[in-house]
């Protein structure tokens, strides 16, 4: 197997092809594959793609009979059996990793679809030295009875499979993926309950995977009593290991909170301890719409299968109905340009014209899509999630409205921590995320690191040495939300460096960073401000004390005279510098008192853990929306309290 | 302001007064009346602010009649409650305390007694209230000028550096010395040398030779020159401290001596010649009382080494600092004389500075038995 590709299919980009070529030349096997019968059978039902192996130059002593004997097909289960790293289980901490997270991924995802606030219990336990068990509940609407065992028991069977919507999951693999590994590695097959509805009992399944099949394996099934209304819970042995810190279950969970302020998530980690993130919001992220696919973004080998497997009977029909933004002049455009007329029957369309088309997209202007299709994240829920995760001083985020790249849809969020508790003799800590994924892997590939690292951070007034990322109390999170993540890999974790997308990411950036810079500035004026109240406030014994020994006035009189004078005049000080700059007040309040920023005013050495106790409650950002300034200040204040260490 | 509102004990105590006035108020009763004003600035609730005159270039003004600079009316605020000048107005009140401490003990000290009475650490803070002695010095010298009180009216002086030989007999402290008598190293010239302290007795000199550095004086000194010429021969080691100026002043005063001076070719060197002279900014309300304005300028010149045929190799070239400083030099006013223009101009044109001892290279004592007396012979000096 020297080729591997994963292809985007016309009418289901989301869809992966995999084939297996040993002699196809790597730009060609994409339309080979596409036309291959037995790949299009697998679209229609679904089903797993018995990719075809050829057979390659056979070598004078082995005869093309006895090379036969040793072709067949593989199963794609069988196939990732082997290259499990291509998933994410390359050891046995990103095994752990990858496990918790698909199953939470998937958990989201379901609950988001049946607009139910998501409720996820994670639990991971150590049952030997190099095993554990991980189980996650959701409060999801549940399986029927009759799929839950191709959806966890076979690989690339879903519901996200063929559309091009955002949302977490792309290739229904990822669950089915984990049991597979665990059952490689302990023989333990996976556990599923799942329950509809409160009138009915749950399914309780055991399942294996039959790998050369790609075929569920159901080694025990029946209904059981449990003490929730519905949901699924997913129970894998599996051989792992588990590390604190950078990378871990800790830290993609601590994300997940962050990205995913309207979910509550209760983990209960291998040494016991409770981990609670309640929701910070009631808000259910906005339902995301399906769009088709964008001429700009679409190749040539799609286009050409989608030709081959549409209902319209002509070409204009076709162009305006399978594509987004395709108006009867633009089709009409296109048409004209590629020799062919918008009432040509589509059976008639060859290759030669089809790549006509393709060119004629190319070059036709054509309205960016409709960005109904994205579910950002949102300002003030990007605030509420930082907020419940990091004890800072500041926090900011800004929202770039969408923009494209190569036809697809995207939309870039910032938000910016800084100060407080967060560590100051370090480097900046980066947090990215796709479709409210957290990105723990291979930071330095992707387009957002870079986008961050160019951003000059000495002029907003934070350090940075070069080709570094900036340094001091700062934490940026950079979410990236599209109906297709150009991920760098298969194993999702870095996103692709396009033009387009470093640009945004780093509009965004600056907006936020401007904010920061002001606040920045501020603080350090105040601080000005304070040293010369505490200088004035550190000589006043001593002038009294010469006064009364030269004079023999009372001292302890001088010295309250004095504080009184220097206290009216510190507060005058301050009033003055306020009204003085009147632009800067101006500015001031245009700038760092609107909606998308906050400053939580903290008590030094306030300091404790970051998730504990009743620390995240919900800070009603959403209230705060139409607040002026000092309201929004007060309302910090607020939020300082509820943090203080009981 | 605080400034303005002064009653007439605050005016009256915080301007500067010279020497020759101001007796009245003993400076005992001025430095509690600086105090008071204080206070009284306190009481009103307003920020209590001193007023000290100005010691710098801005605020002197060059007298051609007298040939002294002078100090100016100018006055610079110093108010308690303003960032820059907090801890200023802090050392001013507690250098002043301490300095009435020693006017009830009728006791005399050095300004570094001073810094050190006055250092300690502020409370609640790991700050110092003077770090070292060159914070201090200025602070009492800001009260000479604001209490309008000598030096010796507040009872401190410098480390006394000065030494002196020649034909002439004092009375110091009661004890009678022969000048003539000291041996290698001179009579110690003590910082305060008042009527009071030091008296003439006998004087059998002809003029008085200050040179700028000792070893110089040394030469002059083992050459028994002043023996020969019949001279007080005075040293500073560089800038003549205040007893070594005072000196000469009351020596050309009131012995009618004429003053020479012999420093380095340098621009350090034309105003240590200056300040001997007219006075130096830093003192100015001190110049009627130490400025010897008939003081003349007996070497080195800068055209001296063509005139004495010394080897161009011994001369230093002016660096960048130096040549900044002869910039300066020339447009002070008290070197405007076209002959001033003219001797510094040389130098600048030369791009070289030359040292006393280069004359050395000639003879050891070259300098006592050729130089000074020929350039006294042709009166070949600056005026």
């Amino acid at each position: 197997m020297h080729a591997r590709r994963i292809t985007r299919t016309p009418d289901a980009p989301d869809q992966m092809v995999l084939s297996f070529s040993a002699s196809a030349p790597p730009g060609r096997s994409t339309q080979a594959e596409a036309q291959d019968p037995t790949v299009k059978n697998l679209e229609a039902k679904s089903s797993p793609a018995p990719a075809k192996r050829r057979a390659g130059k056979a070598k004078s002593p082995v005869t093309a009979e006895q090379m036969a004997s040793q072709q067949r097909e593989i199963s794609i289960s069988e196939f990732f059996a082997k290259n499990r790293h291509l998933l994410g289980f390359d050891n046995k901490r990103k095994a752990l990793l990858t496990t918790v997270k698909e199953a939470v991924d998937n958990s989201l995802d379901a609950c988001e679809e049946a607009r139910l606030l998501p409720e996820l219990r994670v639990s991971v336990t150590q049952t030997a030295e190099d095993r554990f068990r991980v189980t996650v509940r959701d409060n999801g609407p549940g399986i029927v009875k009759s799929q839950i065992p191709n959806i966890f028991g076979k690989l690339l069977y879903g519901s996200k499979f063929h559309r091009l919507k955002m949302c977490r999951g792309q290739q229904g693999i990822g669950i089915s993926a984990a049991g597979m590994y665990g059952l490689i590695t302990t023989g333990k097959p996976i556990s599923i309950v799942s329950r509809t509805s409160k009138r009915v009992r749950a399914h309780h399944y055991e399942l294996a995977i039959d790998t050369k099949k790609n075929r569920p394996d159901i080694m025990h099934e029946d209904e059981i009593e449990v003490d929730w209304a519905h949901g699924t819970e997913v129970t894998i042995d599996l051989v792992a290991a588990y590390v604190k810190g950078r990378q871990s279950i800790d830290e993609y969970l601590d994300q997940t909170a962050i990205a995913n302020p309207h979910a509550s998530l209760y983990y209960i980690n291998p040494a016991g301890e409770h981990i609670d993130y309640p929701r910070a919001s009631t808000d259910l992220p906005e339902e995301t719409l399906e769009i088709k696919p964008h001429p700009h973004g679409i190749e040539l080998g799609t286009l050409m299968k989608m030709l081959k497997e549409t209902d319209s009977q002509q070409i204009g029909a076709f162009l305006q109905k399978e594509f987004s933004r395709v108006s009867p002049t633009v089709c009409r455009n296109v048409c004209a340009q590629a020799g062919v007329t918008p009432r040509t029957w589509v059976k008639q369309v060859d290759s030669h014209a089809a790549e006509r088309v393709y060119q004629a997209f190319q070059s036709a202007r054509i309205m960016a899509p409709s960005t109904d299709c994205l579910s950002p994240i949102g300002t003030q829920q990007i605030l509420a999630g930082l907020l419940k995760g990091l004890k800072a001083e500041f926090y900011t985020a800004s929202s770039r409205s969408p923009s494209v790249y190569r036809g697809n849809p995207f939309q870039v969020e910032v938000g910016i921590a800084y100060g407080g508790d967060l560590p100051g003799d370090q480097q900046a800590r980066l947090i990215r995320f796709a479709n409210r994924v957290p990105l723990l892997y291979q930071q330095s590939h992707c387009a957002v690191y870079k986008s961050v690292l160019e951003a000059n951070w000495r002029s907003y007034g934070v350090q940075q040495s070069s080709g570094a990322l900036p340094s001091g109390p700062l934490v940026v999170m950079v979410h990236f939300a599209s109906v297709w993540v150009p991920f760098t890999s298969e194993s999702k974790e870095a996103i692709a460096d396009y033009d387009e997308i470093r640009k945004e990411v780093g509009l965004a950036i600056r907006e936020s960073a401007r904010k920061l810079q002001i606040f920045i500035r501020r603080r350090k004026r105040t601080e000005r401000e304070g040293e010369r109240r505490s200088v004035f406030f550190r000589y006043i014994p001593e002038v009294a004390a010469a006064l009364n020994s030269i004079t023999g006035q009372s001292a302890k009189r001088l010295k309250d005279e004095l504080s009184a004078i220097a206290t009216r005049r510190t507060e005058l000080a301050d009033r003055e510098l306020d009204e003085h700059g009147q632009i800067i007040k101006k500015k001031r309040k245009d700038v760092l008192a609107d909606d998308n920023t906050l400053i939580v005013e903290r008590a030094p050495g306030a300091a404790d853990g970051l998730f504990d106790g009743d620390d995240h409650r919900v800070i009603g950002a959403k209230k705060k929306r139409n607040d002026s300034a000092s309201k929004a200040r007060k309302g910090s204040r607020r939020a300082r309290t509820q943090r203080a260490p009981k | 302001m605080a400034k303005k509102a002064g009653k007439q004990k605050t005016n009256q105590s915080t301007k500067p007064r010279r020497s020759t006035s101001g007796k009245k108020t003993t400076t005992r009763d001025k430095i509690v009346g600086l105090a008071e004003a204080v206070i009284g600035d306190i009481a009103k609730a307003e920020n209590p602010t001193l007023d000290v005159p100005t010691r710098a270039l801005s605020n002197v003004s060059f007298d051609k009649r007298t040939g002294i600079i002078e100090m100016g009316e100018a006055t610079s605020e110093r108010p308690f409650f303003d960032l820059g000048n907090a801890k200023r107005f802090m050392q001013t009140v507690l250098m002043s305390s301490e300095l009435l401490k020693l006017q009830d003990q009728m006791k005399t000290t050095s300004i570094r007694d001073m810094f050190y009475r006055c250092k300690h650490t502020v409370e609640g803070s790991k700050e110092e209230t003077f770090n070292d002695q060159d914070e201090s010095d200025p602070v009492i010298e800001d009260l000479e000028v604001t209490l309008g009180a000598l030096r010796e009216e507040l009872r401190v002086f410098a480390n006394p550096d000065g030494a002196m030989v020649g034909p002439m007999t004092i009375r110091d402290s009661g004890d009678e010395i022969a000048l003539s008598r000291m041996g290698s190293g001179g009579w110690a010239v003590p910082s305060i040398v008042e009527a009071d302290v030091i008296e003439f007795i006998k004087c059998d000199a002809k003029f008085i030779l200050l040179v700028e550095k000792a070893a110089i004086w040394s030469r002059f000194n083992e050459d028994r020159f002043w023996e020969k010429h019949k001279c007080m021969l005075i040293t500073g080691r560089g800038q003549p401290p205040r007893g070594v100026r005072r000196l000469c002043f009351r020596m050309a005063d009131e012995l009618k001596l004429p003053l020479y001076v012999l420093v380095d070719n340098d621009p350090w060197g034309y105003y240590i010649y200056s300040v001997v002279k007219q006075g130096s900014i830093n003192l100015a309300f001190e110049s009627a009382r130490m400025a010897v304005p008939q003081a003349r300028f007996i070497g080195m010149s800068a055209y001296d080494a063509a005139e004495f045929d010394i080897p161009m190799n011994l001369s230093i070239r002016l660096n960048d600092k130096d040549i900044q400083r002869a910039k300066e030099i020339m447009n002070y006013p008290w070197f405007a004389g076209r002959h001033w223009q003219r001797e510094i101009k040389h130098m600048l044109k030369l791009g070289v500075k030359l040292e006393l001892e280069a004359l050395s290279n000639k003879d050891f004592s070259f300098i006592a038995d050729t130089y000074v007396p020929q350039k006294l012979k042709k009166k070949n000096w600056l005026n």
